[in-house]
C-alpha cells in the first residue's frame, strides 16, 4: 500500500518518519489499521521475540498475521482507549533502552506518544510510520473538546458546535492538531467543507 | 564587554586536598551575597601572571544555594600551559582575583525520575553541587565515581560519610572499575546519566548507551578541553584589521583579546559555541579541538573555535 | 514619580486610557520607516529616565487595572496560568526576580524583608502584605510563578533549557497576541513559533535561539514586538476569539482613531539561577491611533511602516481586511518630511505636522 506524501508545512507539524530495527532488548509496538503493514514490514524472529504488539485493528484485518510472527506478547484491543491503561501499564515497568514504535493514524501515534514522552522517552528517540487515513485528531481552542476522525476543514467542533477552521499547528501534549473558529469575524460565513488535503 | 558578568572576590581558604588537587573558596570583596547558580555551573577564573591573563573555567563545587562562598577544586597539570600551576604556586588566602558569574553548560534535566551520575577524578567536583541541589529537593541520584587511588580520591570520604548508600568508589589501582553494562541495564524510564571526566570515560560512556538504545537526549556530559600550548603562529583580524601573533604558551583568543579585539566567549573549553569565528581564508591546517563544531565543519575549515583551536600553515585570516 | 493608578477596564465600556506622560513614554516600536523581521536584541540594563526601559519590571498607570483583569481571566480560565511539574524551582527563582527587583526599584511600593527562607512580601498598591517560606509551596495560596504573575503586568513565558533548545513548560498568559499557552505548553522554541510567517525562512529563529540560549545571569535582553488590536483589549487569546474576534469589524472611519491600538510588546529575556531556565516576559502595552498622532514623529512613521508592511505579516498580524481604513487615517497625519532615526518622540527636535493635501 503506498504512503500518502503530507505536503511540506510549518516546524509545529510532526513529520512521520519510517520504522527501522533498532538495537535494544525491549521494543514495544503500537499500532492500528494499516499501521500492522509496517510492522510486519520489519518484523524478524529475532526483533519479535523481545517485541510486544499493541494492535487496535479498526476493522482491518491484520490481527493474525501479527500473531503469526510470534511477538513475545501480543494484545488487540478494540479502541485505543480500551488499550490505554495496558500501554500505562507496560510503560510502568519498562527500562531505558525500551525501543517504542508507533505506526497507523496520525491521531494513534499522537496518543501513544504522550504516553511514551509522559513515562520519559523523548519523542525525537520515538520511532513513527504513518499508515492509513488521513484524518487529524482536533483540538477546539476555545472549548478544549477533542474531535477524533476529522477529514473535512472545516468541520463542526462535536462539543460545542463551533465552526472550526483546520490549522497545521500541533501539539504534541494534547496530541492534536489546533481548530479555530472559522466565521468569527462574520458569523454564518462558512465555507463548503472540503478534505483537509484537497 | 565578552563573557559573562564579573565578580570581584577574595581568597579566604586554600585547601590542599592530596598531592595533586587543591580546594580554593573564593568570598565577594564587596562583604555582599554572591548570586545563587544551578549544580553543574562553572566560574571563569582569571589569573594575571604578569603580562599574561588567563582565563579557566573551573566548576563550582559548593552548595548552590550558599550565597556566602563559592568553592572550586583544581588538579595541577604540570604539561598545560600553566593555569592550573598558577593557582596552585601563586595564589594564597587574602588575594584579590576576579571570576565570573555563573554559567551552566551542564545542567540537571529536571523532569528526570533518577539522575544516574558517572565521574572521573576532577569531574567530581559539578557533582558536588548537583548532589546538594538534589538533595534539597529530595531527588532520585546515584553517584558512580573512579578515581586513581585512595590517596587522590577527592571528596571520597566526603561522599560516602554523607550519602553511604548513594555513592560507589572504584580505585584505578585496585582494579575496581565500573560495570557499565550491568549499570545502565534495568535503569528505570525516565532516567538521566550525567559523567564527568576524561574524554575516554565520556566516550565509553556515550558509545555504551548508543549501544543499548539509550535516547541521544538522556546522557549529559561534560569536558572541559584546557587549552594546549603549540607552535607560535600568525594570524590576520580582517575585520579589527590587525595582524596578531599566537604565542606557543597562549591560545587564540587569548591573543585576540590581547591585542585589544573584543570577542565573544563563555566557557573557554571548547564546548559552549559562544566564540565561533568564520575564516576569511585558511592556507594551512586548522588544528580542531572542541567539541562544537560538527566534524563536517571542522573538515571545512570554514569555522574555528578559537578558544582551544590553534593553527599551523601560512595564512590564517579569520573574520573578527 | 508618584504613580496615579487608574481604575478602568479593558472589556465591556473600556474605560482603558493613557495619560500624556505614558503617550510619550510608550515604546514605538519602529526606529525607522519600514519593518521587517529581525533579532534586534539589546541588553536590558536601564534606559532613559521615566522610559519603560528604566527599571527591570516597569510599572506604570495601568498596573491595579491589569491586574484585575488578569484575576477576571483566570478565575474565568485557569488553564492561562500552568506550570509543568519540573518547572516548580524556576518559580521560585521567578518570584525571586521579581520581589528582589520590584523592592530595589520601586521601593515606595513594594518591600521584601528577608529573614534566611522567612520572606514577608508588601505590595502597597495591591494591598497586599504577605509572610511565606520560601521554596515551600505550601505557604503561598497559588504555586509561585502564579503567585508573584498575579501581582506583575505582563504574560510571563518560563523556558526550561536542554537539548540545545528552550521549552515553553510553564507560563501565565492572559494579555497576548492571539497564541494559546494551554495548546503550546511543552513545545520548543521553533515549534511555537512555527505559526510566524516569513521570519523561518530568514533564518531569524536560528539566529534568535542561538542569542537566547546564551543569555547568562544578570545579563539580562531586550526587544519590541507589535501587532494591532481593535478596543483596548488585554486579553486577545484565541480561545476568545469566538468572542472579541467580530470586534475587528466595528471600525469606522469616524472611530478608527479611538478604537484602533498599536500594541506593543517589550519582551524581556532574564537567566534564572537555580534552575538555569529562561524567563521570558512579554509586557504589553496599549496605544490608541488618536493618542499616537500627538507625536508628529510617530504618525509621519506610523503610515509608511504599515502601508509598505509585506500581505503576509499583515494578515498574520489580523489588519489585512482592516488596512485601507488606517491608511486613510495615518495618510493625514504624514505630510512627506523625513524622520529621525530611533524610537523615541523627538517632540523638540522633530517639525510640527505642515498641513496634509486631503485625500
Amino acid at each position: 500500500m503506498s504512503k500518502f506524501e503530507f505536503p511540506p508545512s510549518i516546524k509545529s507539524r510532526p513529520v512521520w518518519g519510517t520504522l527501522e530495527p533498532r538495537a535494544g532488548k525491549h521494543h514495544l509496538m503500537i499500532a492500528d489499521a494499516a499501521g500492522a503493514e509496517a510492522i510486519l514490514g520489519i518484523a524478524t524472529p529475532e526483533l519479535m521475540a523481545g517485541t510486544h504488539i499493541i494492535y487496535i485493528p479498526r476493522g482491518a484485518d491484520h490481527a493474525d498475521a501479527l500473531r503469526a510472527q510470534n511477538p513475545a506478547q501480543f494484545y488487540e484491543g478494540p479502541t485505543y482507549a480500551a488499550s490505554v491503561s495496558r500501554i500505562r501499564r507496560v510503560l510502568q515497568d519498562a527500562s531505558m533502552g525500551l525501543q517504542v514504535y508507533l505506526t497507523g493514524t496520525e491521531g494513534l501515534m499522537g496518543q501513544a506518544m504522550h504516553e511514551a514522552m509522559q513515562a520519559g522517552i523523548p519523542h525525537t528517540a520515538i520511532q513513527t510510520e504513518h499508515r492509513g487515513s488521513v484524518a487529524r485528531r482536533m483540538q477546539c481552542v476555545h472549548c478544549k473538546g477533542i474531535t477524533e476522525d476529522v477529514e473535512t476543514d472545516p468541520f463542526v467542533c462535536s462539543h460545542c458546535g463551533l465552526n472550526l477552521f483546520v490549522r497545521d499547528h500541533y501539539s504534541r501534549r494534547l496530541a492534536a492538531y489546533q481548530g479555530v473558529c472559522i466565521d468569527a469575524e462574520d458569523p454564518g460565513n462558512v465555507p463548503e467543507p472540503k478534505g483537509i488535503y484537497e | 564587554m565578552s563573557g559573562a558578568e564579573k565578580i570581584a572576590v577574595r581568597v579566604t581558604e586554600v585547601a590542599p586536598l592530596n598531592e595533586l588537587v587543591t580546594r580554593f573558596r573564593f568570598e565577594p570583596v564587596s562583604g555582599g551575597l554572591l548570586p545563587t547558580f544551578s549544580g553543574g555551573a562553572h566560574t571563569v577564573v582569571e589569573m594575571r601572571d604578569g603580562d599574561i591573563t588567563r582565563l579557566n573555567p573551573y566548576s563550582l563545587m559548593s552548595d548552590p544555594f550558599d550565597r556566602s562562598a563559592y568553592t572550586i577544586s583544581v588538579r595541577r597539570d604540570d604539561e598545560g600551559r600553566g593555569g592550573s600551576k598558577f593557582m596552585h604556586t601563586n595564589v594564597s588566602v587574602g588575594d584579590e582575583m576576579v571570576i565570573s558569574n555563573p554559567v551552566n553548560l551542564f545542567s540537571l534535566d529536571l523532569r528526570a525520575t533518577k539522575h544516574l551520575m558517572i565521574a572521573g577524578g576532577i569531574g567530581i567536583t559539578p557533582f558536588l553541587a548537583q548532589i546538594k541541589q538534589l538533595d534539597r529537593a529530595h531527588g532520585n541520584w546515584e553517584l558512580h565515581y573512579a578515581c586513581r587511588s585512595e590517596a587522590l580520591g577527592s571528596y571520597v570520604d566526603y561522599l560516602t560519610t554523607t550519602h553511604p548508600n548513594d555513592v560507589n568508589i572504584y580505585y584505578d589501582d585496585q582494579s575496581q572499575a565500573i560495570d557499565l553494562d550491568t549499570l545502565l541495564d534495568g535503569q528505570p524510564l525516565g532516567t538521566h546519566i550525567y559523567v564527568c571526566g576524561p574524554k575516554g570515560m565520556i566516550d565509553w560512556v556515550r558509545a555504551k548507551a548508543a549501544e543499548i538504545g539509550w535516547p541521544r537526549e538522556a546522557v549529559h556530559y561534560e569536558e572541559f578541553l584546557a587549552p594546549q600550548p603549540g607552535k607560535p603562529f600568525e594570524v590576520k583580524l580582517a575585520v579589527s584589521n590587525k595582524v596578531i601573533q599566537v604565542g606557543e604558551q597562549e591560545s587564540l583568543l587569548e591573543a585576540i583579546e590581547r591585542a585589544g579585539v573584543d570577542a565573544p566567549y563563555l566557557c573557554r573549553g571548547g564546548a559552549c559555541g559562544q566564540c565561533e569565528t568564520d575564516v576569511v581564508q585558511a592556507e594551512g591546517e586548522i588544528i580542531h579541538r572542541d567539541h562544537w563544531l560538527e566534524d563536517s565543519e571542522k573538515a571545512g575549515d570554514a569555522k574555528i573555535m578559537p578558544c582551544v583551536s590553534r593553527f599551523e600553515g601560512k595564512v590564517l585570516v579569520l573574520d573578527r | 514619580m508618584t504613580i496615579q493608578f487608574h481604575k478602568e477596564t479593558f472589556r465591556g465600556e473600556y474605560s482603558f486610557h493613557n495619560s500624556e506622560r505614558a503617550i510619550k513614554r510608550f515604546p514605538f516600536p519602529f526606529d525607522k520607516d519600514s519593518y521587517m523581521y529581525a533579532v534586534n536584541m539589546e541588553q536590558h540594563r536601564g534606559g532613559p529616565a521615566d522610559s519603560v526601559y528604566e527599571k527591570r519590571f516597569d510599572v506604570d498607570e495601568h498596573y491595579v487595572s491589569e491586574m484585575e483583569d488578569r484575576a477576571l481571566v483566570l478565575a474565568d480560565d485557569p488553564l492561562r496560568c500552568q506550570s509543568l511539574p519540573h518547572m516548580t524551582l524556576a518559580g521560585w527563582d521567578l518570584l525571586e526576580l521579581i520581589m528582589v527587583s520590584k523592592s530595589e526599584d520601586y521601593p515606595e511600593l513594594f518591600e521584601l524583608h528577608r529573614d534566611g527562607d522567612q520572606w514577608r512580601w508588601v505590595n502597597k498598591p495591591l494591598g497586599i502584605d504577605d509572610t511565606f517560606t520560601f521554596m515551600d509551596e505550601t505557604t503561598l495560596p497559588y504555586g509561585p510563578m502564579e503567585y508573584i504573575t498575579r501581582q506583575t503586568q505582563g504574560d510571563f513565558c518560563v523556558l526550561d533549557q536542554r537539548d540545545d533548545n528552550l521549552w515553553m513548560d510553564a507560563g501565565t498568559v492572559t494579555t497576548q497576541a492571539d497564541w494559546s499557552l494551554d495548546f503550546d505548553i511543552g513545545m520548543n522554541f521553533f515549534e511555537w513559533h512555527a505559526p510566524v510567517p516569513l521570519a523561518h525562512e530568514k533564518g531569524i529563529f536560528v539566529r534568535a535561539l542561538k542569542f537566547l540560549l546564551n543569555i547568562q545571569q544578570g545579563a539580562p535582553a531586550r526587544r519590541l514586538n507589535w501587532t494591532m488590536t481593535v478596543n483596548p483589549l488585554l486579553d486577545t487569546s484565541p480561545e476568545n476569539y469566538h468572542k472579541w474576534g467580530i470586534q475587528k469589524t466595528t471600525l469606522t472611519p469616524e472611530n478608527i482613531g479611538s478604537k484602533q491600538h498599536l500594541r506593543v510588546e517589550l519582551q524581556t529575556f532574564f537567566r534564572l539561577p537555580r534552575s538555569n531556565a529562561l524567563v521570558f516576559p512579554i509586557r504589553c502595552y496599549l496605544c490608541s491611533f488618536d493618542d499616537l498622532m500627538t507625536v508628529p514623529k510617530w504618525g509621519r512613521r506610523l503610515h509608511r511602516v504599515i502601508r509598505d508592511l509585506p500581505v503576509e505579516l499583515a494578515t498574520y498580524k489580523g489588519f489585512i481586511d482592516n488596512r485601507p481604513m488606517m491608511l486613510d487615517y495615518l495618510s493625514k497625519f504624514d505630510d512627506g518630511q523625513p524622520t529621525s532615526l530611533g524610537i523615541w518622540p523627538d517632540l523638540e527636535t522633530e517639525p510640527p505636522l505642515k498641513v496634509v493635501r486631503s485625500s
